[in-house]
């Protein structure tokens, strides 16, 4: 017999919820750790934002520069997210659906980037193929440019957000099984048509749920990106680094005011990863 | 021959799950594979489906060598102990699917899809459920539903792997009986996996008895129930007691007590011997009937629905024994707790060998 589910229409007995100073003190830790931490800061960047009025905020982020930032981190975006989701749905297939040697090494080190400090991932890539290196040499000849360019930027961002989709994914396809794969199988569907009619609408949701937490952390990814981006304005920036570059040349405004897209752009996802919860869970 | 199955061996790492085991189905037959968990009847079924390959061996469907046919070729419907619906799709594309998916040249028209899942579905009983989800169904709908869905492909050869043992009693049983009467109206070739020798031996035409990758004992249920082949399968199909003894001058001790020994087994020499009684073919009397009658008193009473299990302690036993008497016997000799009753083993089988419980 399973316990009754609790649901916010049926409570906990009184006889099992804490007393009631108990459930003051701890409503109200919640409450005050949230005000200064997340409500205090939010609202402090927006009051700085808007300090000089509507009008300079909007010329802040429409200035070529601030522009170009947006356009980049977009760019980097709409690569790493579906390149990431392709990546982690065949690590998590391969995970949860065969067996082979060393699974269990990759499923730790599917955490690495995750466990890795960005700024050291970034330097692995400017180590890696970075123009001083025999393999970053060899690419400049053939007119390549890894380090200081879009490539690294990309590239950095999809090791740092690789963990994302794959992680969202293996509990979820472990929980499934293999069962209604074999079934079909056994039913004369082809790998493709179990694919696209089971397996993908059965994890379609937790493989959205990972895309947006995926996007989430490549919009606002400044440590590896700092490293391997080299700061040209207009051409290497993102909005996280364009950010950082506006506060140290003391233009507080302007750092706030695009800062306050970067907030924007948190929010969106917040809602759509709160939307696709409630869809996860309905369906799940 | 609707299957045949030649020398197949299967082995896991070390274990070896599968040994070299060769079985015959008659097309038409349902057949049940009985034996404990662990002993490999679901390997074999899924080999037999094509889900594991063996590491050798053959297996021929319809007369046709299948052995290295993918799954989606062997044209077999399998039904899974946990159902296995497709839990996006409703109960009409569940059925419909095997027939969705088929090349479009050889798919049927729309309205041919439609009747034939309507029809599976009403020989289900389960017509009423076109649109439903799996998981508005409950157990025993899912499982009906399942079997429809694996009958759309016009299967050579239906395997059903435990299908009734995610299911509670009561529903099981009537699942059992409705399975049977449905195999005998479309005839088709199946399999059935159970570790439920009630199960086997009410449903099944031909039961094959398979412990530690082995077939044990193989016929009708009433060959294998009356004539067991060998000790694990005389145990495996109900209850029974044990006595460990040995065989001598043609007698067998039980206990203090003999009783003679089979007639195959009279002149054998001297051995250790187990003999079995079932716990319904012992005799309960208030009055000895007969010399041979052992002495026991009542440890304990249980109702078991119909039948009273009675724990007795005979003289000259180490052991309880067990015995099941019809309630109305309980209720005219009026027993109780204590009493002293004469205590008859109306049918003894023994044998020798090593086996051990």
């Amino acid at each position: 017999m399973h316990p009754p589910k609790r649901t916010p229409g049926n409570p906990a007995p009184k006889t099992l919820s804490d007393p009631k100073p108990v459930q003051i003190v701890l409503i109200g830790l919640t409450f005050l750790f949230f005000t200064g931490f997340i409500f205090l800061p939010l609202s402090l960047v927006f009051s700085q934002a808007f300090q000089k009025g509507w009008e300079f905020y909007l010329e802040c982020i429409r200035e070529p520069y601030a522009v170009e930032a947006v356009k980049l981190t977009l760019l980097t975006v709409s690569v790493v997210v579906p390149l990431n989701a392709f990546f982690g749905l065949a690590a998590a297939w391969a995970i949860t659906k065969f067996n082979f040697r060393g699974k269990a090494a990759l499923k730790t080190l599917l955490d690495l980037p995750f466990a890795v400090s960005p700024v050291v991932a970034g330097l692995i890539f400017v180590l890696l193929v970075g123009s001083r290196t025999p393999f970053g040499s060899w690419l400049g000849e053939h007119g390549i440019k890894i380090i200081f360019s879009t490539p690294g930027i990309i590239i950095a961002t999809l090791f740092v957000t690789f963990p994302f989709v794959a992680r969202e994914l293996i509990p979820l396809m472990e929980a499934q099984g293999r069962d209604e794969e074999e079934a079909a199988l056994t039913l004369g569907a082809k790998g493709w048509q179990i694919f696209a009619k089971i397996t993908l609408p059965n994890i379609k949701w937790g493989l959205l749920y990972g895309m947006i937490l995926c996007s989430a952390r490549s919009i606002g990814e400044f440590g590896a990106v700092s490293v391997v981006s080299g700061h040209i304005r207009g051409q290497t920036n993102t909005i996280p680094l364009h950010v950082e570059i506006l506060y140290s040349e003391y233009n507080f405004t302007a750092s706030f005011a695009v800062a306050s897209l970067l907030v924007f752009l948190a929010l969106i996802t917040i809602v759509l990863k709160s939307a696709m919860e409630h869809q996860f869970k309905k369906t799940a | 021959m609707g299957i045949e199955l030649q020398n197949i061996t299967k082995k896991f790492a070390e274990y070896t799950a599968l040994d070299n085991i060769s079985l015959n189905v008659d097309s038409g037959d349902l057949i049940a594979l009985l034996g404990p968990s662990g002993c490999g009847k679901t390997t074999l079924l899924r080999i037999i489906a094509g889900l594991e390959l063996p590491d050798s061996g053959k297996i021929i469907l319809e007369n046709k060598d299948t052995t290295n046919l993918p799954p989606r070729k062997k044209n077999v419907g399998f039904v899974f102990q946990h159902y296995a619906l497709f839990r996006r799709l409703n109960v009409f594309d569940n059925v419909a699917f095997g027939l969705n998916v088929l090349p479009r040249g050889e798919r049927p028209p729309r309205k041919e899809i439609r009747d034939r899942v309507e029809h599976l579905l009403k020989l289900v009983q389960m017509e009423w459920a076109l649109k439903r989800y799996p998981s508005q169904l409950s157990g025993g709908q899912r499982q009906r539903v399942a079997l429809a869905r694996a009958l759309a492909v016009n299967p050579k050869v239906l395997l059903l792997d435990e299908p009734f043992s995610a299911l509670d009693a009561k529903v099981r049983q009537e699942l059992r009986r409705w399975l049977r009467k449905l195999h005998d109206e479309i005839h088709v070739t199946s399999i059935f996996v159970t570790h439920d020798q009630e199960e086997a031996l009410e449903l099944a035409d031909r039961i094959v008895v398979i412990n530690k990758g082995k077939i044990e004992q193989q016929g009708t249920p009433q060959e294998v129930y009356d004539h067991p082949a060998n000790a694990f399968v005389y145990n495996f199909l109900g209850n029974v007691n044990v006595f460990h003894g040995r065989i001598r001058n043609g007698k067998v001790s039980l206990g203090t007590h003999h009783v003679d020994a089979p007639d195959e087994l009279k002149h054998t020499e001297e051995k250790p011997s187990q003999a079995f009684v079932r716990p319904h073919e012992i005799g309960i009397s208030k009055i000895q009937s007969s010399g041979s009658d052992l002495v026991g008193t009542i440890q304990e009473v249980r109702l078991l629905g119909g039948q009273i299990g009675l724990n007795l302690e005979c003289e000259g036993f180490d052991n309880p024994i067990d015995a099941e008497i019809p309630r109305e016997l309980y209720v005219n000799l009026q027993l109780a707790k204590g009493d002293k009753v004469f205590v008859s083993l109306n049918r003894v089988k023994v044998f020798t060998g090593d086996y051990a419980i």
